[in-house]
């Protein structure tokens, strides 16, 4: 019986040597080689700088409006393949009606003072960009900066 | 000399702690980020939060997580009165489509983004039973999707409902806070594309982190603080009838 | 989720539940073997000689069941090839991971030595009587020792009285860990208790009392053999002691919630009297607990006949198996039906055919019962082998 034991306990021993992976313990009780693995995942959104880093007109639009510190992929999508090799993928056409009332339909959860209306009652059926530009989108009551129309982007 | 029974007993469990030493190896060279001068949190503006949802869709692009389930949501609270025992509450496929229109009338009503807390004390790497979900040296909690066994012990243990069994792996999965970016130095992809600015990444060993300064000189709660989670997912303008 | 009915609000990745039927199976089982064991260890250590005929039944019993134990969990995770790691890399903070060498312990170094040590004056003669692949796997059983002198014998016995000392605290052990891996949720306050283990425990010891029972009187019955009134009495007795102390401290476990009420006593009240009021309170209290604690208590008080108690034994019997297996049930499903946001309920989905699905459940409920045959036709429980006039009168092959 003692040996039966024995042999257990050495087997148990042998194979814990060959199985347990090299980088185990390394930073904690876990696979150290895993944070590695984690962090190599490809990117998907490229982040406004990527943006910003090209599109420099749009930019300087964008931060004179009050959509300054909306970032351009909240709208736009993903882009990092754009960013990436921008002739290889272009960004597709968005559905403007769709887009703006998700942040922009009036709901009483959302903070007051966050600009929102009543999508059907608002604009009579026509659609968001006929009177707004969405990278400066307040209307001005006067020309002026504010009420730039150049497109650089907007659809 | 003559190989008894006793002597083989003492000789084999030396040589097999030889052999373990002899296998080891050397453990890989560490990346070019840092993961000591970090220790990584969010602050989420509950203020601010107007349940768009791109949050929840962001992650889901950049995450691959597959439909029905969630590694960020957001919840709509409405509180009627004082009491703070009975808000209603919903997330519509976790706010990914945004909300319908609110029908209750009177009271307070807000959105609440949720996501896993990072918590530094963390209940979930507790209870993991090989080391397969853990608390990174920067702070965040991931899971070895290669490692993970799939008991779900992690996902009972988490007072947030953050954890979920990924189908198409079989392993435990979770908001992993964009590890992959924001060792790149980039933000998450939810805090990338909050219109708002209702989430923002926040390094709180970094003394000049506007966010961390923020946290530092404002009124922040986390959630569940009685469990004593240390969760580093701070909240600010948080309701107390919040679950 | 699709197709799962939310009543209220839920945390969207808490719909689905996460342990299935077979996380409730696992527990039961656990439990019978830990009982059937405590019920071994009366007559071995505590001398109490009238349940001497259940004692290798016990013991049998233990094995069969500890065998099956492993393969509900198996098939409920995601990757079962991955489970060596437990062994490999066990998370000490991890109750889960510390019991895999319980179960380990209490399989190797108490069950099965106990038994080997037991049965080994038999294992011996059956490798010298016995003929082909028969006297094959007696010979490989005994290792190796073919000494049965009375000195042998003597030491096999001590040896095994100590094993059974250990065996008492251990078998504690490894259906308190059970316990304990649920009540140490601070996350889920319909687990997360002290009284958690303790509970778990002594419902595990009715169960396995209540088992060895019933499975003695119907091996009694198949062999055509006369119940043993005085050993049968004996463990009813036992049966209806551990069912007081179990009853005991659910019903403080109860009026502790009911009391202080904490922020999660609503939202559990409500459940246990919609979504559980036929496992909980139907099956479990009244029809398993209750019930067999007032016809046990019949048989203690009033002077009946031999066969009105045994009628009264095993309809106790059936019911409290029964009844344990729901307080399962209301632990493991319970626990998941509600939100941890205590807002909403979910539905428990129980698939039919599915790797986790009822079939599954009840044929690893079943697959015991035909390992305990297997084992009573190797290793016979009832008399001492005396040579092959005995094996002749089992009709074996």
């Amino acid at each position: 019986m003692a040996a039966v034991f024995a042999a257990g306990i050495l087997s148990f021993l042998l194979a814990r040597s060959i199985f347990v992976p090299k980088s185990f313990g390394q930073y904690g009780h876990y696979r150290g080689a895993a944070l590695q693995e984690i962090a190599a995942r490809p990117i998907t959104f490229a982040g406004h700088d990527a943006c910003e880093s090209c599109h420099t007109d749009v930019q300087e639009t964008k931060s004179k409006g009050v959509h300054a510190p909306v970032a351009c992929e909240s709208c736009h999508g993903p882009l990092a393949k754009h960013a990436d090799d921008p002739t290889a993928l272009q960004p597709p056409k968005m559905d403007v009606a769709v887009l703006c009332v998700r942040c922009h339909e009036a709901n009483k959860a959302k903070p007051k003072s966050f600009p929102q209306v009543v999508s059907a009652d608002h604009s009579g059926g026509v659609v968001c960009n006929t009177c707004h530009q969405p990278h400066s989108p307040r209307i001005a009551e006067a020309a002026g900066t504010n009420g730039d129309t150049s497109s650089g982007g907007g659809q | 000399m003559t190989l008894t029974r006793r002597r083989l007993l003492y000789l084999l469990p030396a040589a097999a702690i030889a052999w373990d030493s002899l296998i080891a190896g050397t453990p890989e060279t560490a990346p070019n980020y840092n993961m000591t001068d970090h220790w990584w949190g969010l602050l989420i503006d509950v203020t601010k939060c107007i349940g768009c949802g791109t949050c929840v869709n962001a992650c889901q692009a950049e995450n691959n997580v597959p439909e029905g389930y969630y590694r960020t949501w957001v919840e709509r609270y409405h509180v009627s009165d004082w009491n703070f025992e009975n808000p209603q509450v919903d997330s519509p496929e976790g706010g990914k489509h945004g909300f319908p229109a609110l029908e209750k009338e009177g009271g307070k009503s807000f959105y609440v983004p949720k996501m896993c807390n990072h918590c530094a004390d963390s209940p979930c790497t507790q209870v993991c039973p090989v080391g397969a979900t853990f608390v990174s040296p920067d702070g965040v909690v991931l899971v070895d999707q290669k490692y993970c066994l799939g008991c779900r012990y992690c996902i009972q243990a988490c007072p947030y409902g953050c954890r979920f069994l990924n189908p198409e792996t079989n392993t435990a999965s979770k908001c992993t806070l964009c590890y992959h970016r924001i060792t790149k130095g980039l933000t998450t992809a939810c805090c990338e594309t909050c219109p708002t600015g209702t989430r923002q990444l926040v390094d709180l060993k970094n003394p000049n982190d506007p966010v961390h300064k923020f946290i530092e000189t404002h009124s922040v709660q986390v959630l569940k603080p009685h469990l004593a989670t240390q969760a580093k997912a701070f909240y600010y303008g948080l309701d107390g009838s919040v679950r | 989720m699709n197709g799962i009915p939310v009543e209220g609000f839920m945390y969207p990745n808490e719909i689905e539940l996460q342990w299935s039927v077979l996380i409730v199976l696992y527990p039961f089982l656990t439990g019978l073997v830990a009982g059937a064991f405590i019920l071994a260890s009366l007559e071995r250590v505590f001398r109490v000689e009238a349940v001497k005929p259940t004692y290798r039944l016990a013991l049998l019993t233990a094995l069969a069941f500890l065998l099956i134990a492993p393969l509900p969990l198996q098939l409920h995770l995601g990757h079962p090839e991955r489970s060596l790691e437990m062994y490999l890399t066990p998370h000490t903070s991890s109750a889960m991971a510390m019991f895999g060498f319980v179960y380990l312990w209490y399989l190797m170094a108490v069950l099965v030595l106990e038994i080997w040590l037991d049965y080994r004056r038999d294992i011996v003669i059956l490798s010298q009587s016995t003929t082909g692949v028969k006297r094959l796997f007696y010979k490989a059983l005994t290792l190796g020792s073919s000494n049965i002198s009375d000195r042998a014998l003597a030491i096999d016995h001590k040896t095994g009285w100590i094993i059974t000392v250990i065996g008492i605290p251990s078998a504690f052990l490894l259906h308190g860990y059970v316990g304990f891996i649920f009540g140490s949720v601070k996350a889920n306050p319909w687990w997360s208790s002290p009284l958690m283990p303790v509970v778990f425990l002594f419902s595990a010891m009715v169960s396995g009392i209540a088992a060895v029972m019933l499975v003695y009187m119907f091996l009694c019955k198949a062999r055509r053999e006369p119940i043993d009134m005085a050993c049968v009495d004996t463990v009813a007795k036992y049966l209806f002691y551990a069912f007081l102390i179990d009853f005991t401290l659910e019903l403080l476990d109860l009026i502790h919630r009911i009391y202080e009420a904490d922020e999660s006593f609503r939202s559990l009240d409500f459940m246990v009297h919609t979504k559980l009021y036929l496992p909980h309170i139907v099956i479990q209290i009244l029809l398993g607990t209750l019930t067999p604690i007032v016809l046990l208590g019949i048989t203690q008080v009033v002077r009946l006949s031999d066969m009105k108690r045994r009628l009264l034994y095993m309809t106790a019997g059936c019911l409290t198996l029964i009844g344990i297996f729901a307080m399962r049930w209301n632990v493991v499903i319970g626990g998941q039906l509600f939100s941890k946001s205590f807002l909403g309920y979910t539905t428990y989905k129980l698939r039919l055919i599915d790797r986790e699905g009822l079939l599954v459940a009840i044929v690893l409920t079943v697959l015991p019962f035909f390992i305990l045959w297997a084992l009573i036709k190797l290793l016979p429980p009832w008399e001492d082998v005396k040579g092959e006039h005995l094996m002749t009168a089992y009709g074996d092959d």
